[in-house]
């Protein structure tokens, strides 16, 4: 029982390993125009490098991801699939954007900045409309009075809000989102989830999502892919897999993970 | 002392401060080139940079002075004795002060890089904007020693014949045999300028920590900090 609108991201025969760790293992999978998928699993289980193979961070060492029909590290040639060039990269990268565990926000730049740098520099957008929507954009995640603040003078749960408002000021088609509480408490987690939640509701942007955080798994997404070892054990709607899951394996994660919270 | 030895004194002092800042601005650029050249990812950019600032390193600025001021002449090119000396300070700084520029990129956490590859910066753009403001502030503190140690090796072009803060000095020596007291007062004025040059650079580390949104330590040695 999978929502799937069309294969927007799709995962072709992927194989990943780090010396002679396989992280992922002939993977495939798609995930649908403004889908949300959240992909759970042991640590270790490869979840993060899928994150980071869309972001462009992590190379595939083989296989194929491609993004609306575009390969994302591979170019057409005639008939042949060739490395793909710096600039294909970056073309097919300026749809995805990423929030990361550890916020990354730049401490050289002061909040507002953080959120309006890549728009002004990259997309090309006016300097005072990249701020009008900055600033809307930092209201939103409940910092509009952070404006003029130091990224260093912000608790995590703030920091890690701004990078929320950053990512959604390139207009991503995609957004992965890699443990994003994981690094906050419990109740700082909390709040972030809640502008996610709001987030989630209001934009029809695909989503990939890393977490260990269930219940919010389970309100936002359409679809949870359970991993273990490198591969897909189980994919299915969050009702199914968190209420009766079927492989073992996953009962025993759920039932870990439930302990631990 | 006459005016015309005080006049060597000030002139031999415009000099030694003239091969200090110039040494250390072209010695800034050799060190951003080869230090930036160093994490390049061209083989042949990588292997410029590293022959440079080990070569460098170990040629004693001295010889290196030797080279430019007496043998290179010998194959036609006429270099002006000032210029000669501030080539030789700043490829022989620019090539310590090369691996405090690569230390100091690579000490920029990896997660700022990954960040401005999220956001589709080019390549160009996550170092100047993302990278470098970052690193920039942690090469301030051993820039700062660099520096000292330029000014203090500016001293060595007395031994070709320019008349630096040291030559005028000798000069003076020579003339009044006043051996002690010329180079005690020698040591208290290079004393003093490296005080001015060290406070001038304390200054700028603190706009640097500013500019992160950290603070630093008031005053010129340093509080401790207080644990809040």
């Amino acid at each position: 029982m999978t929502t799937t609108n069309g294969e927007f991201i799709t995962f072709d025969g992927v194989h990943k390993s780090f010396g002679k760790n396989v992280v992922l293992d002939d993977l495939h999978f798609s995930v649908g125009a403004g889908e949300r998928v959240t992909l759970i699993g042991p640590s270790g289980s490869g979840k993060t490098t899928i994150l980071r193979m869309l972001m462009t961070l992590t190379r595939p060492d083989r296989g194929t991801i491609s993004v609306d029909g575009d390969y994302l590290y591979h170019e057409k040639s005639g008939d042949q699939l060739v490395p793909a060039s710096e600039a294909h990269i970056r073309k097919v990268r300026s749809r995805i954007t990423m929030v990361f565990q550890h916020f990354n926000l730049f401490p050289n730049m002061k909040v507002l900045r953080n959120v309006t740098e890549a728009p002004i520099h990259v997309l090309g957008t006016p300097k005072d409309e990249a701020e009008a929507k900055g600033k809307e954009l930092l209201e939103l995640v409940g910092l509009g009075d952070k404006l003029n603040a130091h990224p260093s003078q912000l608790s995590g749960g703030q920091q890690q809000r701004v990078a929320i408002a950053r990512a959604l000021a390139v207009d991503p088609d995609v957004l992965l989102l890699d443990e994003v509480t994981s690094a906050l408490d419990p109740e700082i987690a909390a709040e972030v989830l809640d502008v996610l939640r709001d987030i989630a509701k209001s934009t029809d942007v695909t989503m990939l999502l890393v977490t260990h955080a269930m219940k919010f798994a389970r309100d936002v997404s359409h679809r949870v892919l359970m991993f273990n070892e490198g591969k897909i054990i189980e994919d299915a709607s969050p009702e199914q897999l968190f209420n009766e899951p079927e492989h073992d394996r996953t009962k025993s994660f759920l039932r870990s993970v439930i302990d631990e919270s | 002392m006459s005016s015309g030895l005080m006049s060597f004194i000030w002139e031999g002092l415009a000099n030694t401060l003239l091969l200090t800042v110039f040494g250390a601005l072209l010695g800034l650029v050799f060190a951003f080139i080869a230090g930036l050249g160093r994490s390049s990812e061209r083989k042949w950019v990588r292997g410029i940079a590293m022959v440079y600032t080990e070569v460098f390193r170990g040629f004693p600025s001295l010889v290196l002075l030797f080279v430019l001021i007496f043998i290179i002449p010998t194959f036609g090119f006429q270099l002006n004795p000032l210029i000669a000396g501030i080539l030789a300070l700043a490829l022989n700084i620019g090539a310590y002060a090369a691996e405090v520029v690569r230390g100091a990129v690579k000490a920029v956490p990896p997660g700022q890089l990954e960040a401005a590859i999220a956001l589709n910066f080019t390549p160009v753009q996550r170092l100047r904007k993302v990278i470098l403001p970052q690193a920039v502030v942690a090469m301030i503190p051993p820039f700062t020693n660099n520096l000292i140690e330029l000014l203090k090796a500016t001293s060595l072009v007395s031994l070709v014949y320019i008349s630096d803060f040291t030559f005028a000095a000798q000069l003076i020596r020579a003339s009044t045999g006043e051996t002690a007291l010329v180079f005690f007062g020698l040591l208290v004025g290079y004393g003093i300028i490296a005080l001015v040059f060290t406070t001038a650079m304390k200054l700028l580390e603190r706009m640097a920590a500013r500019s992160l949104g950290r603070t630093v330590p008031s005053g010129l040695f340093g509080r401790k900090e207080v644990a809040a």
